[in-house]
């Protein structure tokens, strides 16, 4: 920026010393002639400072002017008139000095003569200039590489006229006149370049044709001014700036263009507004499309459509009902206008007059209620209603009233629909966003109750001496309904469990937390295993809804008698891996799934069994996510390979089966992502 | 997915269940099952083309048990696969609902003969 101002202050600089050097080689040349000692070399200076100082002049303004980004038209003119005015007021001062002087001997004086004559040059060739660079920038308003190229040619000619100063060749010989001839074609071929005038608003477009008139009538004082000069009795110049061919050739430049633009505004004037309006819709239509981006509420988005659809129609009022599910109207946005008056006008609305709109492009948004009709009303005359869908489904209607007949054209209607278009997928958007937001809520809910889950399966299993545990559980989704726990009764008693909740999901973790409260409890009361399944089933019957129901297995193991007495109620039966046969079966008892009865029925189908156990025996323990786990061929994992799993690994450790047994089905199955929930609980005595 | 076609024979209203009943589809065994025994006393499940049962759909049959009794109604249940019975066994439910091998044993049993 600083820099930017350093340049111009150079130029300043540079223009006011070769204007002094213009005005003194003119006094040598004036005092060479009137002593008759004046050579040409000595006028060859005074041209050669003024175009320089023409050049300087052009440098300046192109760098104050030309270079400016997002320049405003009225600006522009407006400073090339403040120029003028300066030049002028100063122009008009000299002259009033010397008509003046007239009379004395000073106001005779050829110098001082000379001395007013240039300044009223170097006043005029700078607003020449200022006027040139501002036809420039509005002449390349919109530029085209043809145009571009056009006016390169006009401005060389124009400095290479001005060389021609230097050869005396006369201004009004053949050649003079056939170079100016192509200069005046130059310039009025460039002065029809006169696109700016369209983004003119109407208030604009008068400031300008005011600015132009009164820079015209500069150029015309100016002109004379110089004629004048050299007309006026006794004094001639030494030299006629009127002669040089680039200010001629920009007085006239300056004259057309200014001309040009007062009668292409003045044309343009009636029309400017449907311009306006274009332009409003434009911007209207922004609006509605960022909106989508910005991802605003409803009611933004349709206070955004009804001031843009009341501008653009130019309506007298509006209003925009907002329908709620059931389309019933749940809020009325009002332009202009309020909720009695909209009543009134309803009521107004000729009936014989409602006129159904046939659109020229097909949309599956017609429906009868949009409608332009004639309303009988004290003010209003005309009105267009206009439903918005969003996914085939009413959201809004948009009412626009107007005080005149008619009032709504088919191209107002049709830039209605694109807005009312643009509207429904902002607010779409917005839907979508948020159910996102929404379900990115549940989500975050499930891992909630996935940790929470988690929790109720016990980490460390509680055991005693001479039996190994390992346990593994997997829910499908985030939440299941298998459970497992283990209890210590006393140091040579354990208690352990494993269940399964009918069906998946949600449901089924709600019933597994039950059942772990279920276990906790009774298991402190010491009791047996047909107790225990009676009691759970007991508690479970006022818990459970009417098609759910729990599969669990009992197991109390006692080292100090060595036995297992378990009972099975509905749940798979557990393989058992016996050291002493070295055999793998299951223990297939009659049971019934906890919640299946719901009264004392139950109890007749509970069994108790009891085994005694040796070093060695394995109790594997498991949900059908086990069994039933499906490989790509659709067949099971089954009950065969379960047998032949243990057969094979019941020596190891229980760590060891657990992971062995992962690994075989997740194998078999080609994927650890299963469709049930899966658990395991192994058992083995040491 | 599960597809369940009626008839009514005589007094013998059938149900066929058809395909796989799981967790979501078991909701269309429920109703049928319940407008079943709502307007029959002698009612027959094919189970011949049943492929698979989850345990929801063992809950719909569990649900009914307490109802059958109370108002008297005759349920029988035949044509199950090996895989399904086995599942039916496991839960217990073979001890509480009449099930059978074919049609014939099935009739027999909601005649009451």
């Amino acid at each position: 920026m600083s820099s930017q101002k350093n340049i111009l202050r150079l130029f300043i600089i540079l223009g006011v010393f070769s204007w002094l050097l213009m005005l003194g080689s003119g006094h040598l040349y004036r005092f060479g002639q009137i002593h008759h000692t004046s050579t040409e070399v000595d006028l060859f200076f005074t041209k050669a400072f003024l175009i320089a100082f023409i050049v300087v002049i052009y440098f300046f303004y192109r760098r104050n002017i030309g270079s400016q980004e997002g320049f405003n038209i009225i600006d522009l003119l407006w400073k090339v008139f403040v120029t003028g005015l300066i030049a002028t007021v100063v122009s008009l001062s000299s002259n009033f000095l010397m008509s003046l002087l007239k009379d004395q001997e000073h106001g005779r004086n050829p110098y001082f003569l000379d001395t007013l004559y240039y300044i009223n040059v170097g006043l005029i060739t700078t607003f020449l200039i200022a006027t040139f660079t501002v036809c420039k920038r509005l002449i390349l308003y919109q530029k085209s590489k043809r145009l571009i190229r056009t006016w390169n040619v006009f401005e060389y000619g124009l400095l290479g006229s001005s060389l021609l100063f230097f050869t005396n060749l006369n201004i009004y010989s053949g050649l003079g006149w056939f170079i100016q001839s192509l200069l005046a074609l130059l310039a009025i071929v460039l002065s029809v370049n006169l696109k700016w005038v369209a983004y003119l608003s109407f208030k604009q477009k008068w400031k300008s044709i005011l600015l132009i008139i009164l820079i015209g009538l500069y150029i015309g004082y100016f002109y004379t001014i110089l004629n004048g000069y050299e007309e006026s009795n006794g004094f001639v110049p030494v030299f006629s700036a009127l002669k040089v061919f680039s200010i001629n050739a920009l007085y006239f430049f300056a004259l057309v263009y200014c001309v040009f633009s007062v009668l292409v505004i003045l044309f343009n004037l009636p029309t400017s507004s449907v311009f306006e309006q274009k332009i409003v819709e434009a911007v209207n239509f922004q609006r509605l499309s960022q909106s989508r981006n910005t991802g605003q509420n409803e009611d933004q988005v349709f206070e955004i459509l009804i001031d843009s659809a009341a501008s653009v129609s130019v309506a007298n009022a509006a209003w925009l009902d907002i329908l709620d599910e059931n389309e019933d109207v749940k809020k009325t946005l009002f332009h202009k206008t309020g909720q009695r008056e909209k009543e009134i006008i309803l009521k107004s609305i000729k009936t014989n007059q409602v006129k159904g709109i046939k659109s020229s492009v097909p949309s599956r948004n017609i429906k009868k209620n949009r409608f332009v009709a004639e309303i009988k009303h004290e003010v209003y005359r005309s009105i267009f209603v206009i439903p918005v869908f969003i996914q085939d489904k009413q959201v809004a209607v948009l009412s626009l009233v107007k005080d005149v007949n008619d009032g709504f054209n088919k191209e107002t209607i049709e830039i209605i629909r694109t807005f009312i278009n643009q509207a429904s997928i902002s607010i779409e958007n917005y839907r979508l966003m948020e159910e996102a937001i929404i379900n990115e809520r549940y989500k975050e809910e499930l891992k909630i109750a996935k940790q929470v889950q988690d929790s109720l399966l016990p980490k460390h299993l509680s055991t005693i001496d001479g039996i190994e545990m390992s346990a593994f559980s997997k829910p499908a989704a985030e939440v299941g309904g298998d459970y497992f726990d283990t209890y210590k009764m006393s140091d040579s008693r354990i208690a352990l469990v494993i269940g399964d909740v009918s069906g998946k999901g949600t449901s089924a973790a709600f019933h597994m937390s039950q059942m772990k409260g279920i276990f906790q409890s009774l298991v402190q009361l010491n009791i047996s295993a047909r107790e225990f399944i009676i009691k759970a089933n007991n508690a479970l019957s006022s818990c459970l809804d009417r098609t759910s129901f729990i599969t669990t297995t009992y197991f109390i193991i006692d080292g100090k008698e060595k036995k297992f007495e378990f009972s099975r109620a509905g749940h798979c039966p557990t393989l058992y891996f016996s050291e002493k046969d070295k055999k793998v079966k299951f223990l297939e008892d009659n049971g019934l799934g906890l919640g299946i009865l719901r009264d004392d029925q139950f109890n007749d189908f509970v069994e108790v069994n009891e085994i005694g156990y040796n070093s060695g025996d394995v109790l594997f323990l498991y949900t059908d996510g086990i069994t039933e786990a499906k490989n790509q061929k659709h067949e099971e994992f089954g009950y065969e390979r379960l047998m032949k799993f243990l057969e094979k690994n019941a020596f190891y450790s229980a760590d060891y089966i657990k992971e062995e047994i992962l690994k075989t089905l997740y194998d078999f199955c080609g994927t650890s992502n299963l469709d049930d929930d899966i658990t395991t609980l192994i058992v083995k005595v040491k | 997915m599960v597809e369940i076609k009626n008839s009514l024979e005589n007094d013998i209203f059938t149900i066929y269940v058809i395909g796989e009943v799981d967790a979501s589809s078991s909701i269309h065994l429920d109703e049928s099952i319940n407008e079943a025994t709502s307007k029959h006393k002698k009612i027959i499940v094919n189970c011949e083309q049943l492929e698979y049962i989850s345990s929801a759909g063992l809950g719909v049959f569990m649900s009914y048990i307490n109802d059958l009794n109370e108002k008297d109604i005759k349920m029988v249940i035949y044509g199950l696969s090996e895989k399904v019975l086995h599942v039916f066994q496991i839960l217990g439910l073979d001890q509480l609902l009449k099930i059978t091998n074919n049609e014939e044993e099935a009739k027999v049993i909601v005649n009451g003969i």
